[in-house]
């Protein structure tokens, strides 16, 4: 089992998380196209890469930002939001 | 008739402790410490089980837990490794998958019959005629399996262990104890383990005939045994490789999930047949199968043996048997140079001819036993020169012809394998962070070499950790000779040279698959079945790979290996099954609706009462009384499973304006709203009430089966768009009920000094004060469709608040009612449950709360797609319906589809019978052109009725809302 770090409770195992999906800009939803709008709501990059993604700790209810290679299936850091 | 041989240093078995078995029936004795084969082999018992397809007799091969061939039941106990299981006392053990027993299997008649069982047969045959398959799949359910289940066999739930280390060394042989210690003196905590009974590895019965190796074993114990940090696990195996080094140990009694910072694999190599006619035959095993019945279970494995070999284990194995009392009647070398150490020397000083250059061409056995060997030069082409043949009498024959890493672990890990020309065989290329090899696996094979290379990968691992150790550099010396010969397989015009004892594959169903077009090592692998039986291919996986590169004229690295997966050796289910860990969850009330006669339901992952069940009545009885009581007098639900979330801050408001749809920075304090969530694709996701408590103080609910998601969400857009809020999951804090019916306010007012007058509290209006003396929030609300209140209590506070309730209501005669009757009393006000009337596509206008959905707000989550939703007209309404003619039957249920003109226009969510309207009443969705009241439609309902429907307006019942708003 994966361990995953989560800023608040260190290395834990990855059953003790959800995942948030990858961290998207939003258009600004008062002036991108329709299309442009559609494109963020549905479509989701499945290319493998480093990408930063939301983590939730369940049991602490954390939630949180670890940048994950995906290709290599390994957490290179995380931190809390707001946190540079 | 005994081959037992008097003690013999280093023997597992415990002389003091005689142990009675049954095998086949028949009266069996060993030691403790023997396994079932051992002890068999000990009395003269040579066929252990009959092969899978062919069921030819079979015996010893490895040893090693490879034996599948050597499959016993034990009552519930099916397929056990009579090769490594421990014996006990009083086991009474047959073979599988026989009929009329090991000795006289009916079934051996299939072994005439391989002509008409070719590779693949079971893809070709039986298909036609159809009406026969069924016929055909039980009598291959009857030849073909392994044991047999019991099914009485009690349900056994073993629980878990865990633990951690810093380093796991996987395999205690030379290379694997050196690792250990390497990494135990750097101060790592280390665990070792190993699957066999004893540590040691092969250096307990690879001796060649001397003592050196068992002192050197002595040695390396005693230094382990000084290491408080080194944990040392015999009989325990890694049964495989999870991400971050998480690795399932096994032994007897559980499972230990370890979780490790490094992973040294010294797991050695298992050794491999060679191919030749008969090589199945009792009494040709492996040299290590040999030297282990030798010298961990005092058994002599034969009398006369012939060695067939083409590496130097094979003239050490030589020397161990001939120490032992064993004949040797020849050392048949497959290479023509033969071996080019000293062992040459050593075996022909005692006298032991040996053929260069030669190989098996095939053995003879006479009822199961075998009797002799026929030996050929090996000419060009690897082919035997059958022109001068030399034929020797033997009751043993021993091959030592090559080992395959025993490196599941190293690809499970992610190694990258590649193949070495100078070994034949495969070797960690590159290996993942935190994995190590060392020894065979790696491959080393020299002894000296081996424990050399477990120091290195010891002193790495420990270094990789951070731990102090000196950088050890070992280059690997190449090997004196190759330990594995590149092609150890001898065709015969008569086949029956097992390449896979598993599955009786011969070469020829090999190049006869290759032909037919599966020549890619996976497509051969599921076509031939080869590897595929229980040992996995751990004895045939390679000479199969050999087989289709020689085909393909490549090398075995070209061709590629097979993905290994987890588990490595078969584990016991009872090992697995534990208990199941899935959050349930009961409100405060739980009790009080037990003692109530409550019939439960799952609500997501709570439980709650269905209806309350009174002896003598039916389902339907009993709900359709709640619901009356409701209409008429008064009745109380248990509505603490719904979500409840305060919200603090001075942000709050404009928080929920971003969160749901509708309008809550304009709101009073002491107000509620009804509130609907949507995801950023405008699907409607959630619904609750919000109240506003104080100007920076909202207390709201979601669904039951939402809260947590919700809650969830809520925290990820709280993070991200850093607004002054704070939001406190108060669902388990809270119970809740609803007091509803035209008489709840008269039972209320027994219970509260607050005035709740219909000036002072009215309807959607949210007040604080105390109920039965309990601190409370009051919300009036009106989701059945009657004045009501919705109370919420401290959840310590819910017993006590509901008993008053329900005394309180006596004289109105207050009923609880559970969700049933809930269902339908907000179906008759065409209320919808989202979930349930929703789907994951349904947008807030199709469900009909476009006046909930407030566009002119800058900004909420959803709401730039629905403005793109709604430039597009309706894809579907959902709208109120009645059956006609009232009681039609069958009555259509939910899910059933909505026919106009023939076609599918929409489909049932919600449908029940209602007394108060006086016929089945429900929702459902329709095309955006039959929402006009009384439009008519069919709803096709089980087994293909058409009955007649048609749309009505909702609410169904009180369409004004007189009764929720009721003023007295």
């Amino acid at each position: 089992m994966k361990l995953l770090a989560c800023p608040i409770n260190g290395l834990r195992p990855v059953s003790e998380f959800a995942y948030g999906g990858e961290v998207r800009p939003m258009p600004d939803a008062a002036s991108c196209t329709d299309r442009e709008w559609a494109d963020y709501v549905f479509n989701r990059s499945g290319v493998p890469g480093v990408k930063v993604e939301w983590w939730y700790h369940i049991a602490s209810g954390t939630w949180f930002l670890a940048e994950r290679d995906t290709l290599a299936d390994r957490v290179l850091r995380s931190w809390l939001p707001g946190d540079p | 008739m005994t081959a037992r041989l008097p003690p013999v240093i280093g023997e597992w078995i415990d002389r003091s402790r005689p142990i009675e078995f049954t095998f086949e029936g028949r009266s069996q004795r060993g030691f403790a410490g023997d396994t079932p084969t051992s002890a068999l082999w000990a009395s003269g018992t040579h066929v252990l089980g009959r092969s899978f397809k062919y069921h030819r007799p079979r015996g010893v091969l490895s040893m090693a837990n490879h034996d599948v061939n050597a499959l016993m039941q034990y009552g519930a106990r099916l397929n056990l490794r009579a090769d490594v299981e421990a014996l006990e006392p009083g086991m009474a053990l047959t073979a599988v998958n026989t009929q009329g027993g090991v000795g006289a299997d009916r079934l051996r008649v299939l072994n005439f019959l391989g002509g008409f069982l070719p590779v693949g047969f079971y893809y070709k045959a039986f298909h036609r005629p159809k009406a026969l398959f069924p016929f055909w799949e039980r009598v291959f359910r009857r030849i073909a399996g392994l044991g047999s289940l019991d099914f009485t066999a009690p349900h056994i739930r073993t629980p878990k262990r865990y633990d951690f280390c810093d380093i796991l060394v996987v395999g205690a042989g030379p290379s694997g104890l050196k690792a250990a210690l390497a990494a135990g003196r750097a101060g790592a905590k280390v665990v070792l383990v190993d699957e066999n009974a004893r540590i040691g590895g092969s250096l307990g019965y690879q001796r060649g005939g001397s003592g050196e190796a068992m002192d050197l074993l002595a040695d390396l114990e005693c230094e382990l045994a000084a290491l408080p940090n080194v944990s040392v696990r015999p009989a325990t195996l890694a049964a495989g490789w999870y991400a971050d080094h998480w690795i399932p140990l096994v032994d007897a009694k559980r499972m230990t999930k370890l979780r490790a910072r490094a992973v040294v694999v010294a797991g050695g190599a298992y050794e491999q047949p060679a191919v030749f006619r008969n090589n199945d035959a009792p009494g040709v095993m492996l040299a290590s199968a040999a030297q282990r019945l030798l010298y961990r279970y005092a058994v002599k494995p034969m009398d006369v043996a012939l060695i067939l070999t083409a590496n130097a284990d094979g003239y050490r194995a030589a020397l161990d048997l001939l120490a032992h009392g064993v004949a040797i009647a020849a050392v048949v070398d497959l290479r023509p140079d033969g071996e080019s150490t000293a062992l040459t020397a050593q075996v022909k000083q005692v006298g032991i001819p040996v053929l260069k250059g030669h190989c098996v061409f095939e053995a003879e056995s006479v009822g199961g036993h075998l009797v002799a060997a026929t030996v050929c030069p090996l000419g060009a082409n690897d082919r035997p020169e059958t022109s001068s043949p030399q034929k020797f009498a033997c009751d043993g024959l021993v091959m030592s012809v090559g080992w395959v890493p025993a490196a599941p672990l190293l690809y499970q890990a992610g190694a990258k394998m590649r193949y070495d020309t100078a070994t034949h065989q495969f070797v960690p290329e590159t290996l993942p962070e935190g994995v190590f090899a060392c020894g065979r696996v790696n491959g080393v094979h020299a002894r000296d070499a081996r424990l050399e290379d477990g120091e290195r990968a010891g002193s790495e691992a420990a270094r990789a950790l951070g731990f102090e150790v000196a950088p050890r550099t070992f280059a690997i010396a190449a090997e004196p000779s190759p330990p594995s010969h590149p092609w150890p397989i001898v065709e015969h015009p008569s086949a029956r040279n097992f390449v896979d004892f598993d599955e009786d594959l011969q070469v020829k169903d090999f190049l006869d698959a290759i032909q037919e077009g599966f020549d890619n090592i996976e497509l051969l692998k599921r076509y031939s079945t080869v590897g595929m039986g229980p040992s996995q291919g751990k004895h045939s996986n390679m000479n199969a790979i050999r087989i289709l590169a020689r085909a393909r004229n490549q090398l075995p690295g070209e061709v590629g290996t097979t993905t290994a997966r987890p588990f490595y050796h078969p584990v016991p289910l009872s090992h697995l099954a534990g208990r199941g860990f899935n959050p349930q969850r009961e409100t405060p009330l739980h009790s009080r609706h037990d003692g109530l006669g409550a019939v439960w339901m799952q609500a997501g992952v709570w439980l709650r009462p269905e209806y309350y069940a009174a002896p003598g009545k039916r389902k339907s009885e009993i709900v359709r009384e709640e619901v009356r009581a409701v209409r008429e007098s008064v009745g109380v639900i248990d509505v603490g499973t719904l979500g409840k979330m305060e919200l603090y801050g001075p942000d709050a408001g404009q928080f929920l304006e971003r969160v749901y749809t509708a309008r809550f920075a304009n709101m009073k304090p002491g107000t509620t709203r009804y509130a609907v969530m949507l995801e950023e694709g405008g699907v409607v996701i959630d619904d609750g009430v919000v109240g506003r408590i104080a100007e920076q103080h909202f207390y709201f609910t979601t669904t039951t089966t939402g809260s947590g998601t919700v809650y969830r969400e809520l925290q990820r857009l709280n993070a991200m768009w850093n607004l002054e809020v704070g939001i406190v999951n108060a669902t388990g804090a809270f119970a809740a009920v609803n007091l509803g019916g035209p008489r709840s306010r008269a039972v209320l007012r027994k219970l509260t000094g607050l005035d709740l007058s219909n000036e002072a509290f009215p309807y959607l209006a949210l007040r604080e004060g105390e109920v039965a003396g309990v601190p409370s929030r009051l919300m009036r609300v009106g989701f059945v469709g009657e004045l009501g209140y919705e109370i919420h209590v401290p959840a310590d506070r819910a017993a006590h608040l509901w008993d008053a309730i329900l005394e309180a209501g006596t004289d109105c005669g207050i009923r609880p009612f559970g969700v049933e009757a809930q269902r339908l009393l907000r179906l008759e006000k065409g209320h919808i449950i989202i979930g349930q009337d929703t789907d994951g596509l349904t947008q807030p206008d199709e469900a009909g709360l476009e006046w909930a959905v407030k566009m002119d707000k800058p900004f909420f989550v959803g709401k730039r797609s629905v403005e793109i939703v709604r430039k597009r007209g309706l894809r579907q309404k959902l709208v109120g319906f009645e059956v006609d003619p009232a009681g039609a039957m069958p009555a259509p249920r939910e899910c059933h589809l909505v026919i106009r003109n023939g076609a599918i226009a929409g489909r049932v969510t919600s449908v029940a019978w209602s007394d108060t309207v006086g016929k089945h009443i429900g929702l459902a969705f329709v095309a955006p052109d039959m929402t006009t009241a009384g439009t008519p439609f069919f709803v096709r309902v089980d087994g293909g009725t058409m009955v007649q429907a048609r749309v009505v307006p909702t609410p169904f019942h009180d369409p004004a809302g007189a009764r929720q708003k009721a003023v007295e």
